[in-house]
């Protein structure tokens, strides 16, 4: 550990908090139809929108309309991504597929738009060997920006569930939890295009690229012939990390100098990965009424990020048991920060990179600029057990936030019990239709992670997956189920060495996918992502026309310590109680034997 | 608490109840019963030579779970058997009256009570017993109620006014009634006491369902990680047995609260009828706990109902013992509680009761046309009477009301009070000061709600400023003065509108509307039968103020479910540490049969791995029965705020809960490890 890995942690909370503040107050504002200062810019683009889509954004929806407008929205998206991605190489006319790469083959392609819809943006492809510039622009980025757009939607539409006071339960708009397509195009138009173009620029700033060249080819100092790949990098990156997406322009990901050129780019990176997140929690609490609402929550997100940060940054710098037992020098000396710097990069640091991956574990974003699998035993075990607190601890864009009051409502059930009242929040009472839909919402991303985790463990054609020549036993067991894990919580980060997708490098002639694997993590991303979105939607249409009881000195508070305490007990016990047992076969095992696997 | 009697019929039921018929309605031990008799399956299958998937453990380990898992669902049963034990004998104490009675009709025909229905008519005279329920309709009773209120002082039933209803199964003292019958056969008070504390009545209240998803629901999610750990344990070369998967399961689902539930909700029905308190529904009870206003009527539940007389004020020129001498012997034959006080005050100035026949006195009663009485005594008037009436009569008599008399008037009227003028023929002597007073102990009680976070409304047909008065000696939050019916039903529309809950007490034919309105409306049992069938429980006691205990069950209710199953969740993390490591403890074991790294996990250092299973599901069993005395008596509700209350509960259950089962674990182990060899 050193001095300068602290400060650059506690740097980073502060500036985060620092812009989330003001964020936050644009979020109510875009959300709750107040004026912005992008209205000037926004407002005609945004009624052309409207005309083109023939929405009326006035007109309200109940949570069912909403939500099969959301679900046809995810569904033509899917299908569009489906064919722009199979007809790949029909398009090379237009000149942006310069390297003539061929679609990938079927199973694969499912497994990838699968992941790009719901907002996970898990790769089985390698973005450089496979994808052409017009996929990757028209096909993924287009996705970035919706699929993010979909999980703040579904976050707002739940805020105005709970923040609404319906006086009158029988009038036209009392079930109305706002407008899908409203919220979709002004999510996009007035927060995610402004904040990635100015993140893009500064990307490229610090040497970021982004072109539609061939790819450079070159003899290097050991004259043996490279190519470097090029294309519309900064562009697809700056999404990737705001909407928590995640997916990779190369396969390198973040740890790739042309998506993450200096520890500066590393830094805003991160910033722009929980920037939205955290000032959604924030803004939050403006719309419901009460901001300590939102400050409690901020609070609770904090406690357990800054836990993992702390963790997961003392175990690396500390190097694993079996490091030592090796006699590997992991101390801190003159000119270098000591621990395990296997697969870090030096410009990212220890620090630097353990903050980064916590970052995109806690968020859905799953960007990583380092090799997760090269973590020790305890700060590999950190990513696990951010996803298995189902992504709540700022979480994906919206995702995070409707996911963390689900488990708000909760812990306010069993808080209110204790307290001797019918259990209410911010007014409204938590019913037995309510309970029922919260923990079908909860249970749904947990135990999909299992169960597709038993499948793939148990069958030889979830086995086949498994890299048998650099991993076995714990290990291989923890790449199996740090991949459903991060699929069903629409995350993408990975545990290499698992894989769906053999491809060979150059025009991926030959290349062929692990359909069981493909279509395992394709359904596992698509149900973990939509059934708990109806869920979470059906809350809210549950809540949105409740009378709203007055607070007195009996009812439970939720904006103080002892409930911020309660809510953490609760995400904690939960992802412990159902993981581990998993995680005790995985992580644990490795982190406590210096045995490799 | 439990008597011999009801513990040996809890146990034959706590059989009986292992019908899977009966098991289906409580998911959480379903599952547990499935397992046992799995378990069980398996064992018989061990004895007899079979070898099933995963069996690899000896027979005697395989029968102690097996038998720990039925007694698991046994302590369960046992601890609904023992709440329906006690409602049921206090069932058997009411049925014990409900013995066949004739009635009289009122043309003379007879007919068994249990072929009576609405609207029949039936006559009872002194030493029957009332048929059934219903309204007096003509005539006036003593009658006898303690077979329902326990209290022996006969009662007075009258047909009009707020004292018309009588129960069935009460017995007619003296005199002859003629009644109306308001109820259809087999749905009387009585029969709905009876079903209500036997439990054979008791739906589900709302928060209980609501809990019940909860429980199902998390229960659920420990199947899925149970199920899974087989493939999980297989891919790290471990096999699990069925015992041994069943075991953790078993002990990770909510199977404390689960059990445990149900008696909660009967005990929570039977200390309301223990505090003379029928609910007609559990939905109720529980609503109580959730009331943020409490409606109170003044007269007879704030204040005495009877205004008292509390100061002699004389005018100028007369002592106060002359006026306090008049004062009683105008009041000596006034036999209302006024008047009596008057004669008690006037004791404190050293007068003596005195006869009126020896003064030769003659009694004027007071009249509703004078407004005044008193006593006439050898031709000297002395009246005493309200202010403006005894002005009018002595000024049409040529006297001359003393100037300060009028401003006293005003003044005493202004703060509350009633004044009563004193005149001797035309001489105004002074004036009583007649207080309306507030009980005892009010004050006190307010500052409990409050505390409790109820605001309290007294409600009073007096004018605003008679009203204010009262309110701020009591300490109630607000009040609705000059209020009638309709503003009474207004004033609950509008707090709920507010999102409020009200409660309100009533026994009026009057407070009818409101007690329906009500959110938890409370009759009195003194009351009309349309006050008792427009609220939703019964004070037998007929005490306006049983409404704070009233919300003190509704809330220990809730609390002790909150309780038992945060205690419930928390127990799951020692419970992993005991069994996990006892499974997984070879896995990955770099010596053949030797410890694997996870064998450090056993933190609790139980002696063996089939010892560390048993030692948890004997733990997770014998929690039960132990809890049962707190899920019957209830977790105590204190008023200390929701905040304070939270933390105090979180810390002895959730932290008690995560602590317990390792201290209890390991005393198991010891025993069963060190003693047993286990």
């Amino acid at each position: 550990m050193t001095v300068a890995g602290w400060v650059t942690i506690f740097a980073f909370v502060t500036v985060l908090t620092a812009l989330a503040l003001p964020l936050s107050r644009h979020l109510a504002a875009v959300y709750g139809n107040g004026t912005t200062f992008l209205d000037p810019v926004m407002r005609h683009p945004e009624r052309l929108i409207y005309r083109l889509m023939r929405v009326d954004p006035a007109s309200g929806q109940s949570w069912r309309a909403y939500a099969r407008s959301l679900i046809a929205f995810s569904l033509a998206g899917w299908l569009l991504l489906y064919l722009i991605l199979r007809t790949q190489g029909l398009w090379d006319f237009t000149g942006l597929n310069p390297m003539h790469f061929a679609s990938a083959p079927w199973n694969v392609t499912f497994n990838t738009v699968s992941s790009f819809v719901t907002n996970t943006n898990w790769q089985y492809y390698g973005g450089e060997t496979t994808m052409s510039y017009l996929s990757q622009m028209a096909g993924l980025t287009v996705q970035n920006f919706a699929s993010a757009a979909v999980g703040i939607a579904v976050a707002v539409a739940l805020i105005r569930g709970i923040a609404k006071h319906v006086s009158d339960a029988h009038a036209t708009d009392a079930a109305s939890i706002g407008n899908f397509y409203q919220d979709l195009v002004r999510t996009i138009l007035y927060v995610l295009l402004p904040i990635a173009f100015v993140v893009a620029v500064a990307l490229i700033w610090q040497g970021s690229i982004q072109n539609f060249s061939h790819y450079l080819s070159f003899s290097g100092l050991a004259h043996v012939a490279q190519r470097i790949a090029m294309g519309p990098v900064a562009s697809q990156e700056s999404i990737k990390l705001l909407g928590t997406n995640g997916g990779g322009f190369f396969n390198a990901n973040s740890a790739h100098p042309f998506e993450n050129p200096t520890a500066l780019t590393n830094f805003i990176e991160m910033l722009t990965v929980l920037l939205i997140p955290a000032a959604l929690v924030i803004a939050y609490g403006r719309m419901v009424g009460n901001r300590r609402q939102g400050y409690a929550l901020y609070g609770a997100m904090m406690v357990m990020f800054l836990g993992a940060v702390a963790v997961c940054y003392i175990a690396e710098a500390h190097g694993s048991p079996a490091q030592h037992a090796a006699g590997l020098h992991t101390a801190a000396v003159n000119g270098s920060a000591g621990g395990n710097m296997q697969g870090k990069e030096q410009r990212f640091g220890i620090a630097g990179s353990a903050l980064f991956d916590v970052v995109t574990t806690v968020t859905s974003c799953g960007a990583v600029n380092s090799a997760l699998e090269s973590f020790t035993g305890i700060g590999g075990a950190v990513p696990f057990a951010n996803l298995s607190a189902s992504e709540v601890i700022f979480g994906g864009v919206g995702t995070g936030l409707y996911s963390i009051l689900l488990y708000v409502l909760l812990a306010v059930f069993i808080g209110g019990l204790m307290v001797g009242r019918t259990p209410e929040y911010i007014g409204k009472k938590i019913e037995a239709r309510e309970i029922k839909l919260v923990a079908l919402g909860i249970l749904v991303t947990p135990l999909a992670a299992l169960f597709s985790t038993a499948l793939a463990t148990a069958s030889s054609a979830g086995r086949a997956s498994i890299n048998t020549a650099i991993a076995s036993g714990p290990q291989a067991f923890s790449e199996t189920l740090y991949a459903y894990l991060s699929q069903a919580n629409n995350n993408g980060s990975a545990f290499a060495g698992y894989t769906g997708y053999s491809g060979l490098v150059g025009n991926a002639a030959g290349s062929h996918g692990f359909t069981f694997t493909d279509l395992l993590g394709g359904f596992t991303m698509l149900i973990a992502r939509f059934v708990p979105i109806l869920f979470a939607l059906a809350v809210a249409g549950a809540l949105v026309s409740k009378r709203v009881s007055p607070a007195g000195l009996g009812t439970m508070r939720t904006d103080n310590g002892t409930f911020v305490v309660l809510l953490i007990a609760i995400i904690v016990l939960v992802g412990a109680l159902t993981f581990f047992p998993a995680l005790l076969l995985g992580p644990i095992v490795q982190g406590l034997t210096g045995h490799l696997y | 608490m439990f008597s011999g009697d009801i513990a040996k019929r809890a146990v034959i039921d706590s059989f009986v109840k292992l019908d899977p018929r009966v098991q289906i309605r409580n998911p959480v031990m379903f599952v547990v019963e499935l397992g046992a008799l799995i378990t069980s399956v398996n064992w018989i299958a061990a004895v007899f030579g079979a070898r099933l998937l995963g069996s690899h453990d000896p027979a005697w380990y395989t029968v102690t779970i097996a038998a720990w898992l039925w007694l698991t669902v046994i302590f369960a049963n046992l601890a609904e058997a023992f709440a329906e034990g006690r409602g049921r004998a206090q069932a058997n104490s009411l049925r014990s009256m409900r013995q066949q009675t004739v009635a009289t009709m009122e043309d003379g025909s007879t007919r068994q009570a249990d072929e009576l229905r609405r609207g029949d008519r039936v006559v009872v005279v002194a030493g029957e017993l009332i048929p059934g329920d219903g309204t007096v309709i003509q005539g006036i009773a003593s009658v006898d109620e303690s077979a329902i209120t326990g209290e022996s002082a006969p009662v007075i039933r009258e047909s009009g006014g707020d004292r018309s209803a009588v129960t069935g199964g009460t017995r007619v003292l003296s005199d002859r009634i003629v009644v109306e019958i308001t109820q259809e056969p087999g749905q009387s008070f009585l029969d709905r006491m009876i079903s209500l504390v036997e439990g054979a009545a008791r739906r589900k209240t709302p928060n209980e369902v609501a809990l019940g998803i909860l429980l199902a629901g998390l229960s659920l999610v420990f199947v899925v990680v149970v199920a899974t750990l087989r493939p999980f344990g297989l891919f790290a070369g471990t096999n699990i047995s069925d015992t041994t998967l069943i075991s953790l399961l078993v002990a990770l689902i909510p199977t404390t609260i689960g059990a445990l539930l149900s008696a909660i909700g009967i005990a929570g029905m039977d200390r309301l009828v223990r505090r003379n308190v029928l609910a007609l529904s559990g939905r109720a009870v529980e609503a109580s706990g959730d009331v943020d206003v409490l409606l109170l009527d003044k007269t007879g539940t704030i204040t005495i109902g009877n205004r008292l007389a509390s100061e002699f004020l004389p005018m100028p020129g007369v002592s106060e013992a002359e006026l306090a001498e008049v004062a009683q012997l105008a009041s000596l034959a006034d036999e209302t509680p006024e008047g009596r006080s008057i004669v008690v005050l006037a004791k404190q100035y050293g007068i003596r009761g005195r006869d009126l026949g020896e003064l030769h006195a003659e009694f004027v009663p007071f009249t509703a046309q004078t407004r005044m009485s008193g006593v006439d005594i050898d031709g000297t008037r002395l009246r005493k009477g309200a202010g403006d009436a005894v002005i009018a009569m002595i000024t049409a008599e040529g006297g001359r009301p003393p100037a300060e008399l009028r401003a006293l008037i005003d003044r005493i009227a202004g703060a509350g009070g009633t004044p009563l003028a004193v005149a001797r023929d035309n001489q105004v002597l002074g004036v009583i000061h007649l207080k309306d007073t507030v009980k005892e102990g009010m004050r006190q009680r307010f500052d409990q709600l409050r505390a409790m976070g109820i605001r309290t409304i007294m409600i009073t047909g007096d004018n605003r400023l008679t009203a204010q008065k009262i309110a701020e000696e009591a300490g109630v939050d607000d009040f609705l003065a000059e209020a009638t019916p309709e503003k009474k039903l207004e004033l609950i529309r509008e707090q709920q509108a507010a999102g409020r809950m009200v409660a309100m007490t009533g026994d009026g034919t009057n407070d009818a509307p409101a007690l329906a309105q009500a959110d938890v409306g409370v009759a009195m049992n003194t009351g009309t039968q349309a006050a008792r069938e427009a609220g939703n429980m019964v004070d037998l006691d007929s005490n306006p103020t049983k409404l704070i205990e009233i919300v003190e069950v509704g809330k220990q209710l809730l609390i002790t479910r909150g309780a038992l199953t945060t205690f419930s969740i928390a127990n799951d993390v020692a419970k992993y540490f005991a069994i996990l490591p006892a499974i997984f403890v070879s896995t990955y074991a770099t010596t053949r049969g030797g410890d694997g790294p996870l064998h450090v996990l056993n933190v609790m250092n139980l002696g063996s791995a089939h010892s560390a299973v048993i030692s948890a599901i004997v733990f997770n069993a014998l929690v039960i029965p132990l809890l049962i005395p707190v899920s019957l008596r209830g977790v105590p509700y204190r008023p200390i705020g929701a905040g304070a209350l939270l933390r105090r509960n979180l810390l002895i259950f959730g932290l008690g809960g995560l602590m317990a089962p390792f201290v209890g674990i390991k005393l198991i182990d010891l025993l069963v490890h060190n003693l047993l060899g286990a």
